[in-house]
């Protein structure tokens, strides 16, 4: 049964990507070599693509390998089973931070690992920007788009929207 | 119903605008969960990152879960969990059974330049208010360099930084209280 096997290797990809987003590029270099769902060189294109268009790249990836394998309902089975560990794990965890949240001693970790986590975001950030910001016109961009975001009083999603137009009329 | 629903929408709104993964996400989480509705705080956002960071999965559904599960309970994780990943599939969908060219579009690849730098501006954005909230002291400065240099220059895996910093804040912290 196709699907039982989707199902079952996402799985596994999901309960053993620990960290997310690019954890996951290995083990599914590990699928394609397994099974004739996709290629090394579509997964490297799924990375490119994944990059532009919305969402993590482990669920893209899911939903594209699914698709090739089964269609329509493969991709469906599939992006279920990369998603269901975490599901269950992150219920199992809430339920334990609501009860261990006051505790000094999880307080103490937490207090270290906050500016850490800071440090992860910022190193995500560098990581877009040495994709993004490949010429003047994009430092130029970014510089605008930073002094607007940071003086500006609207959400995210309109800076969002704002800057794809601006893309398409700048030519960044 | 209709608090499932709204995790759903809310959720399903998050995850058709994260461009570039979970972290490009923080922005949108902030604006949405802490900033509109207080759902959550800032610190308790970058709890929910850090514990990302080390289960297993997708930290974009990791977040989404915890915070359906705290409004309301297991079909709230799901719902909202699944709000987060309904976009991808429907996009990527469309993309991998008719739309092939449409990646290659020039328009469409000018749009996702400037969205991308737009991602970019937004994330520094974040940094600049959680610093000054959460980096008071030099213990925290210190954390927070030493884990920006492990990262960039070592390139250690982010799941061992999560953790050291986890026990030099156990170990120092608990050092000062005494």
């Amino acid at each position: 049964m196709i699907y039982v096997i989707l199902f079952f290797e996402f799985f596994k990809v999901g309960l053993f990507a620990i960290g997310g987003g690019l954890v996951t590029v290995p083990f599914l270099f590990d699928l394609s070599e397994k099974y004739s769902w996709f290629t090394a060189k579509e997964l490297a294109d799924m990375i490119a693509v994944s990059e532009s268009t919305p969402g993590p790249l482990g669920v893209n990836m899911a939903t594209f390998a699914g698709f090739r394998a089964a269609g329509i309902p493969g991709g469906i089975v599939a992006t279920l089973g990369l998603v269901f560990p975490s599901l269950v794990v992150m219920i199992l965890i809430a339920k334990m931070m609501d009860k261990y949240s006051c505790n000094t001693r999880v307080q103490r970790v937490l207090d270290g690992i906050r500016p850490a986590v800071i440090a992860l975001i910022l190193s995500a950030g560098i990581e877009i920007a040495r994709m993004a910001v490949v010429n003047l016109k994009a430092v130029i961009a970014l510089v605008v788009f930073l002094l607007v975001i940071h003086f500006g009083k609207r959400g995210p999603i309109f800076y969002l929207a704002l800057s794809a137009v601006a893309g398409i009329v700048f030519k960044i | 119903m209709k608090q499932l629903f709204n995790l759903f929408q809310l959720f399903f709104r998050i995850g058709l605008f994260t461009f570039g993964g979970g972290y490009a996400m923080l922005p949108l989480l902030q604006g949405e969960l802490v900033k509109k509705r207080g759902w959550a705080t800032d610190e308790e956002l970058l709890d929910l990152y850090s514990i990302g960071q080390c289960t297993p999965g997708i930290i974009a559904v990791n977040v989404a879960t915890v915070i359906g599960y705290r409004r309301a309970g297991i079909s709230g994780a799901c719902f909202a969990t699944l709000g987060m990943v309904m976009p991808s599939l429907i996009i990527i969908l469309l993309i991998a059974s008719v739309l092939t060219q449409f990646m290659y579009n020039r328009y469409v690849a000018y749009a996702f330049g400037g969205v991308r730098i737009c991602v970019v501006a937004l994330i520094l954005n974040v940094i600049y208010g959680l610093w000054r909230k959460n980096i008071k002291d030099y213990f925290c400065a210190g954390v927070f360099i030493g884990a920006l240099v492990l990262l960039l220059v070592f390139n250690l895996s982010a799941v061992w930084v999560v953790i050291a910093a986890g026990a030099a804040g156990y170990w120092l912290r608990g050092m000062a209280a005494k």
